[in-house]
């Protein structure tokens, strides 16, 4: 086992003034109850309590740059929001050494968490029998905003959000989507540098996810902050990401740009040939659905350049199209490589 | 890409954001409880059967015993137990058990992601809601008095000292009932402890008979805790009979367990924090 590095004794803030996170060999084993079914086991508690370690997050290290948006991936349970929770100052890491905008996160302090905001999709900070506006005049007195700081951000977020009239109705009557807007005016009202947003579109339609997404790309144009956050949602990740950072089992597996991903993890491209008269493809690859004049073909990506190439020449091809898999199909391979790790 | 500029911060005094934040967050419970105006009057009259039960055991036995028991006549067992209704309601802070459900709902998180202790949110959000119960009760109060007859002549100096006593009391049960909510943090098999705590305090804090009615051993015992400064004293000080000396050293007391509650809350939340796991949170 790795020999635990004690939070705070060895922190060295990261001087490079165009870094925002500096992530060294983060860890967090949470202990928990363990205890089987049944009342002798219910019996056997009560004496004597067992507990096992769960490594949740393991030797993560990563930067993230000014004004950078990136995207944490994973499945269920692979570490992700524990890794937002520690660099949000929520939890005390077992191991390793984090800076944010120069701060150690879990020392909390004030000056940081002004900085600093965390958006949980799960979660609710506004009132819930109160209108919007009166969870943001809260806000405003907890982040200490002057008056006219606060009028105009809350004024233009209110704006870009499309929230309008919405702010003026109790919390409870609002859909789920409007919420979500809410709440994240509500969070963006300091005007962070930095947002952790964890499943920022969790449970929306597709257009309030659009709108949101376009809401946090002007956001981040507009104010150079960085965004990192965690999603299931792929297109939240094409739309925003151009890097991402994907864990699993609490270790990172992949960190670049999103277009490296699929060269990484998928040994496959597409190939969609359109011709001017039917022909059998199958001796150039894997035909995974074909029509009379129309073929996709499953090819090994060292052979794609070949393979293209003799389909132009042996064929009257119309069109030919190359692509790599879905990137839900790439983030996929990506997790069923982490598991036989 | 540029920087990010931080988000500009205030000029006023420290003390005057404390006050605008506490304003709002009163404004805020204010806003919020009217919005359960129904549900709290309900509550209210609901909570008044306890003390009523007691008024009329204490009212009944004082007759028995030729007037009084331990200089407390009818008269003035009804005005001890209707101030009592009052304090009762001063005295509802943040409970222990809302901490279970702040850890499990995930709350705590979103107030640990905040640049404020979340001691601060409870005290600002219930001292707000005690402005609507002080509304409410009024009402409740002349009526009990029409039927129960209180015997009280308070001076200046024991309203005085009431007012400021009630909100003594907030404070210390604030503090020392997040002391033992945050327990919760380490572990959730705590409704036992809650339980003794709230045994402990309705027999030694004035809240079942006068702690002046009480034997001279329990008494002792409560002189060293904090529940008699949460409960008795307050009521007692509007209600009499106190000397201006016992109404000082009360109110030091008083001061005393504040104190306490403070610098024990500081350092505990230290701890709790770092031992703050919260994986569903």
């Amino acid at each position: 086992m790795r020999p635990e590095q004690p939070p705070g004794d060895t922190f060295d803030p990261v001087n490079d003034p165009t870094v925002a996170v500096s992530v060294a060999g983060l860890r967090k084993v949470f202990e928990v109850p363990v205890r089987e079914a049944g009342l002798a086991a219910a019996v056997k508690s009560l004496v004597r309590r067992e507990h096992r370690e769960v490594v949740a997050v393991d030797d993560v290290s990563f930067t993230v740059e000014y004004g950078e948006i990136v995207g944490f991936l994973g499945p269920n349970g692979a570490g992700k929001t524990t890794t937002l929770k520690m660099l949000s100052g929520l939890l005390h890491p077992t191991g390793g050494v984090a800076s944010v905008l120069g701060h150690e996160p879990w020392r909390r302090e004030r000056d940081y968490l002004r900085r600093m905001t965390l958006v949980m999709g799960n979660r609710n900070q506004l009132q819930w029998d109160l209108p919007a506006l009166d969870s943001f005049e809260l806000t405003r007195a907890i982040y200490r905003l002057p008056e006219s700081v606060f009028v105009a951000q809350r004024d233009e977020l209110v704006d870009l959000l499309g929230l309008g009239a919405l702010v003026n109705k109790p919390v409870r009557n609002l859909s789920l989507g409007e919420r979500m807007k809410a709440e994240i005016a509500n969070s963006l009202l300091h005007r962070p540098e930095i947002l952790f947003l964890d499943e920022p579109t969790l449970g929306l339609d597709v257009t309030m996810q659009r709108r949101i997404r376009a809401f946090l790309t002007d956001y981040n144009a507009r104010h150079g902050a960085s965004i990192m956050l965690t999603t299931h949602y792929m297109a939240d990740v094409e739309a925003l990401c151009e890097r991402v950072v994907v864990i699993h089992h609490g270790a990172i597996l992949f960190d670049g740009p999103l277009r490296e991903l699929a060269d990484r993890f998928a040994s496959h491209k597409t190939v969609v040939v359109t011709l001017d008269a039917p022909a059998d493809l199958s001796a150039y690859g894997e035909v995974v659905d074909a029509s009379p004049t129309r073929t996709t073909l499953r090819i090994t990506r060292d052979a794609t350049a070949a393979v293209t190439a003799r389909l132009l020449s042996d064929h009257p091809v119309r069109d030919l199209t190359v692509e790599d898999p879905p990137i839900d199909d790439v983030i996929e391979l990506a997790f069923a490589s982490g598991d036989t790790r | 890409m540029s920087l990010a500029a931080p988000g500009p911060i205030s000029q006023e005094s420290a003390a005057r954001s404390y006050l605008r934040l506490y304003v709002t967050l009163g404004r805020t419970s204010i806003m919020q409880q009217f919005q359960y105006r129904l549900a709290n009057y309900f509550y209210m009259i609901g909570m008044i059967a306890e003390p009523v039960v007691y008024l009329v055991v204490w009212s009944t036995i004082a007759r028995q015993q030729g007037g009084a028991v331990g200089g407390y006549t009818p008269g003035t067992f009804a005005a001890y137990y209707i101030v009592w209704t009052l304090v009762r309601n001063m005295n509802i802070v943040f409970t222990p058990f809302g901490w279970e459900q702040r850890i499990r709902e995930g709350e705590l998180s979103g107030h640990l992601a905040r640049p404020l202790h979340p001691i601060h949110y409870d005290l600002g959000f219930f001292a707000g809601w005690k402005v609507v119960v002080i509304v409410l009760w009024l009402p409740i109060a002349a009526v009990l008095s029409l039927v129960f007859r209180p015997e009280l002549d308070p001076s200046v100096g024991q309203v005085a000292a009431f007012v400021a006593a009630i909100w003594g009391a907030y404070l210390i049960r604030s503090m020392f009932l997040w002391l033992l909510g945050m327990i919760t943090i380490w572990t959730t098999r705590v409704s036992a402890i809650f339980e003794a705590y709230f045994a402990a305090e309705l027999l030694l804090s004035g809240r079942l008979l006068p702690v002046s009615l009480m034997p001279g051993w329990s008494q002792t015992i409560a002189g060293y805790l904090p529940f008699e400064s949460t409960f008795g004293f307050p009521i007692t000080a509007l209600v009499g009979p106190i000397t201006t000396r016992e109404l000082v050293i009360g109110l030091v007391r008083q001061l005393v367990w504040i104190l306490i509650g403070v610098v024990a809350v500081r350092l505990m939340w230290r701890r709790a924090i770092k031992a703050y796991t919260a994986v569903n949170g």
